[in-house]
């Protein structure tokens, strides 16, 4: 027989979730699941319209909200921070954090217009019309035949994007590890969905899933080495026990650098970087815009949240690990893009290097003392948001561009099918010039107030050899960027030449808004800069 | 509200620029009218700095026609134009040769790869960035104009030169990129410094000038190799020069013109405005090996090029020859050397400009840039030998032609510093005689092959682009004078602001007993 308990249980208190100030991220996961019940029981025709203006409406409903909330952000004590700790301290809505959500969403704006694009392949996506029949059987022709699409391709994107959006405002490190695993899934799902050269893009999605798992892997160990070491979960907490400790803690050391493998595997910051070539080259053009800027924004908001506010006091620990690390992906990222042969490849490798230019701004900590105090300067984290700002736009546009130029198989991808592109069509070829040297950092483009303030910050921070490595394998880069230039305007077609298709106005709105962007950016960044710098500290 | 003068001289070409950008590339008989909106442009810019020019107040301010409005207000950085008697030396410079060179290149840009409508608008965008750098008071705003003109250069290069263009084209960008980015690491550098400083960050050449000359000895060396090694590349000097042969060789005459008139002007500009300017101490204490930098550039400059047989590769290794003399002019401190400088750069920029565009009309009826290909041209073609002879002649320092000018205060300004360095640079003066005789020789004079026989002799329009050049290097070399009254104040201020004064003149002591003697005898 069961003895009845000896005194009643405690009540049972209801969690406290604060819906305003979360409305931006419920407002995106809502718009992922209605998009799941839309491809349930939606009628095939309706389906492309329905998912196109559920997500275009839904990411600028959650735009506007994150304005809103920012609006009513309260100051936080007497410390630089604004916002408040919600959801019973899973979740820190503070500057920073809607300074990202804004990025994230505008990102996943034009990323959703790219996704929809039909007019390249002939009336459909660019994604697979039937992902589950294998490639070069019947089923396969069949569905190509019935000009089938997978519209499920839009909620797998806005699960990424909450996921993305949950990632840098986790408080905790379970919230953090939920958070990597929602926006990882959808994008590898994403990335095996490609229409052309189907078996490049399953083996990418493969091998994003098994590298990625395996990083989730270490990541969670590291939770765990570090829950083990603090007692708990919540950055503040732990951010106390790090001060707390005397001397060097081994458990403390080794949970922290397995997160940081996790972290910046998903960074692709060398040595975990393999994975990025591969994975950009074989996703769809559209997935890998969306994944080289949104996911990078994400995983370093989240990078800085975690190693500032839970590892701040330990700074002297880790930052000489992450000297080495920036080190080594500027140099792999520069000096390995010179021998690549195909443009998306190139543009990973690039993407690797700007990760390292990142690392860079961010390995200076220069930011207000944890006591508060005046900001005096451009912090490490202001430097960071904003060149993510001009990173994004950057990436989305210059991929963008690169679903323009085709041939008889498809995107012409391969950095000889380019030559004579100037020829062909100057406007895209200038375009992507624009972009190039944005890239590579040339004044008047917003990479180069980008790479100009995080430089600034390194330098505050005292980082200065890695100011000086970065300025030295910048003149590096700048040597791949200008041959592609070379080969647009300088070299005659190869055979016929490449083909420029004209796209509808979904692809030009997203190039025109990057061009826009990247143009405006280098000439007065200051708008942007305050931004960044009003949005504040941390807050834990 | 005072008019924006060098904002309206900066932009006037850039609007140019774009105009021809969107005109017809066919319109006005074959494409005239292309080329007359840019020479059109080219003569309105040049009529507002002469303007600013005669409006400048030789007695007055240090920096005149001053602008000055806050940019970006988290870097520090302000949009400030403004000339001295240096910058507006420079200024002249640019906007007297870009008319010359449009109509001197009036053909060049047909046949090439693109049209003449971008040829011609990039040399007008080349034009208003130059003026902008050279009136530029605020050390990002000269950053972003520097890096900006790679750009025009490049495309002029690669789109419209010989052969091997794309190579070279990409040899100077990647040259230039290597020291603008040293460059940034300095201007990143100089945000830290400042930003440190009661008022916050600055980048106002004025407001920054009192917290450089206070910094850290070891800091501010750093930050003046930033500087130098970008400028060094610029101007070129030995040992990071090897790419100006190679563009000289490639790009059209008008091209190279730009280039090493005007663009190389930026590096030694550079050098005195904020090498000198910002890092006073550790320029003084670069000076010895700069100086032996100068010395080497001289004389390697002017032997290598003696053994050239392509007659722009010669020019170009001249060039190098010659900024080694202007770099020595400004690191040996004192007002000689820093007026002779930069009366060189002006002198220097107007000869090399008749040179090139000589022998542009040169290679253009021959066909081929080797001297060896050439021979006895002053028997079909005495105009175009005479005015290659004036040329070459201004090349190497004839007293009465206006190099001689400036080359004479350079070598007053070392011999006063230091003479061991003067010696081996006056050597340069004889090697140049070698070199431009030499190939004058053997161009211009003797019997003359079938393949020149028919050779025409300078038409209207090529005597007309060359003569307003041929006759400033003859009027300046008579009348210094009102160049050297505008350079003047600026360099007696830059020497102020850096903390030296000229050496006392060497007078023998008189025996007081000879001097009582001379008395009695009087008496």
């Amino acid at each position: 027989m069961i003895a009845p308990l000896a005194e009643p249980a405690a009540e049972f208190t209801t969690p406290s979730i604060e819906y305003s100030l979360l409305a931006p991220l419920l407002i995106i996961f809502g718009v992922a699941l209605l998009g799941v019940l839309v491809e349930a029981f939606a009628p095939r025709q309706l389906r492309y319209v329905s998912q196109t203006s559920l997500a275009v409406v839904g990411v600028l409903t959650a735009l506007v909200m994150t304005v809103v909330v920012a609006l009513d952000l309260t100051p936080r004590g007497d410390s630089a921070g604004f916002g408040q700790i919600v959801a019973e301290g899973a979740i820190a809505v503070d500057g920073p954090t809607l300074f990202l959500w804004g990025t994230i969403l505008v990102m996943g704006l034009i990323s959703v217009l790219l996704f929809a694009e039909r007019q390249l392949e002939g009336g459909i996506t660019a994604f697979a019309g039937q992902a589950a029949a294998l490639p070069g059987t019947q089923a396969e022709r069949e569905a190509s035949t019935q000009g089938l699409e997978h519209t499920e391709v839009f909620p797998l994107m806005m699960f990424a994007l909450a996921g993305m959006m949950l990632f840098p405002a986790s408080n905790d490190l379970l919230t953090m590890f939920v958070a990597l695993e929602i926006l990882s899934l959808p994008l590898y799902l994403l990335c095996g969905l490609a229409r052309r050269r189907r078996l490049l893009s399953q083996e990418a999605a493969l091998k994003y899933f098994m590298l990625g798992a395996f990083s989730s892997g270490f990541f969670l160990y590291g939770v765990a080495l570090v829950y083990g070491f603090a007692g708990s979960m919540r950055l503040a907490d732990i951010s106390e026990a790090v001060a707390g400790t005397v001397g060097t803690d081994w458990l403390l050391l080794a949970g922290i650098g397995m997160l940081a493998v996790g972290m910046l595997f998903k960074i692709g910051a060398a040595p975990f970087h393999a994975w990025t070539p591969d994975v950009y080259q074989g996703a769809p053009t559209a997935v890998t815009a969306f994944m080289a800027a949104c996911t990078k924004i994400a995983a370093f908001g989240a990078l800085l949240r975690l190693f500032y506010v839970g590892f701040g006091g330990a700074r002297w620990d880790w930052t000489p690990m992450i000297w080495v690390i920036a080190i080594l992906t500027m140099l792999v990222g520069c000096v390995l893009a010179i021998a690549q042969s195909d443009i998306k490849r190139m543009l990973a490798y690039s993407s690797i290097a700007h990760a390292g230019f990142l690392l860079t701004g961010f390995v200076g900590v220069h930011q207000v003392s944890d006591s508060g105090g005046v900001l005096a300067g451009i912090t490490s984290l202001q430097a960071v948001l904003f060149y993510l700002v001009t990173y994004g736009f950057m990436t989305i546009g210059a991929f963008a561009v690169v679903t323009v130029v085709r041939d008889a198989g498809g995107e012409a991808t391969a950095l000889s099918r380019w030559a004579g592109l100037g020829k062909e069509s100057p406007l895209v070829a200038g375009v992507f010039a624009f972009f190039l040297l944005g890239m590579a950092g040339i004044p008047l483009t917003s990479g180069f107030t980008g790479k100009w303030v995080v430089f600034t910050a390194a330098v505050s921070g005292g980082a200065w050899p890695l100011v000086v490595v970065a300025v030295l394998l910048s003149a590096v880069a700048a040597f791949f960027y200008v041959r592609v230039i070379v080969l647009m305007y300088f070299s005659d077609p190869v055979g016929e030449g490449p083909t420029v298709v004209m796209p509808s106005l979904l692809t030009t709105v997203v190039i025109a808004v990057g061009l826009a962007a990247t143009a405006a950016l280098g000439i007065v960044p200051g708008p942007v800069l305050d931004l960044a710098a009003t949005a504040g500290q941390f807050i834990r | 509200m005072t008019v924006p003068w060098m904002t309206a001289a900066m932009l006037l070409p850039i609007v140019g620029a774009v105009v021809l950008a969107v005109l017809p590339e066919r319109a006005g008989s074959g494409g005239t009218l292309v080329k007359q909106a840019a020479l059109g442009f080219s003569l309105l810019t040049l009529v507002l700095v002469a303007g600013v020019a005669l409006g400048f107040d030789i007695g007055g301010e240090r920096y005149q026609f001053v602008e000055e409005h806050e940019w970006i207000a988290a870097f520090g950085a302000h949009y400030a134009l403004g000339v001295d008697g240096i910058g507006l030396t420079l200024v002249l410079l640019t906007a007297i040769l870009t008319p010359v060179v449009i109509l001197a290149s009036w053909n060049d840009g047909d046949g090439g790869r693109w049209s003449i409508n971008s040829f011609f608008a990039w040399m007008l965008a080349l034009e208003g960035l130059a003026i902008g750098v050279f009136a530029a008071m605020d050390v990002f705003l000269f950053y972003v104009l520097f890096e900006a003109t790679l750009v025009p250069i490049y495309f002029l290069i690669g789109g419209f030169g010989g052969p091997r263009r794309a190579y070279a084209a990409v040899k100077f960008l990647i040259f230039s990129l290597l020291g603008g980015l040293l460059m940034l690491a300095s201007v990143v550098g100089l945000y830290v410094v400042s930003a440190d400083s009661a008022d916050g960050p600055t980048y106002l050449l004025t407001e920054l000038a009192p917290i450089t000359a206070g910094i850290d000895t070891g800091l501010g060396r750093w930050l003046f190799l930033g500087f130098f090694v970008a400028f060094a590349i610029k101007a070129p000097m030995f040992p990071v020069h090897t790419w100006l042969p190679t563009v000289a060789a490639e790009a059209t005459p008008g091209t190279s013109v730009l280039l090493v008139s005007i663009l190389d002007k930026i590096g030694t500009f550079g050098m005195i405005r904020f090498c000198l300017g910002l890092f006073p101490e550790a320029s003084r204490w670069a000076t010895p090996v700069v100086l032996v930098l100068a010395v080497v550039s001289v004389l390697y400059g002017a032997l290598v090029a003696i053994g050239q047989k392509s007659i722009p590769r010669l020019i170009a290794y001249t060039s190098v020859s010659h900024f080694g003399f202007i770099v020595m002019g400004i690191f040996v401190f004192n007002s000689y050397g820093q007026a002779g400088s930069t009366l060189y750069m002006f002198n220097h920029g107007l000869s090399t400009a008749a040179l090139f565009l000589v022998t542009g009309f040169l290679i253009r009826r021959r066909g081929s840039q080797m001297i060896s290909d050439f021979g006895g041209v002053e028997k079909v073609a005495p105009v175009l030998a005479g005015v290659f002879l004036v040329a070459g002649l201004s090349s190497l320092s004839l007293p009465g032609l206006s190099p001689f000018v400036s080359e004479f205060l350079v070598l007053v300004g070392a011999f006063a510093y230091n003479w061991w360095y003067a010696v081996f640079a006056v050597l340069g003066i004889v090697l140049a005689a070698l070199y431009i005789l030499l190939m004058i020789q053997r161009t211009m004079t003797g019997p003359t092959p079938p393949s020149i026989a028919g050779m025409r002799d300078l038409s209207l329009r090529e005597v007309g682009a060359l003569a307003p050049v041929l006759l400033l290097i003859v009027v300046l070399g008579l009348f210094p004078g009102p160049l050297l009254a505008i350079i003047d104040p600026a360099v007696a201020a830059t020497l102020e602001q850096v903390g030296v004064s000229d050496p006392e003149p060497d007078v023998p002591a008189v025996p007081a007993a000879a001097t009582s003697d001379a008395e009695e005898e009087s008496q």
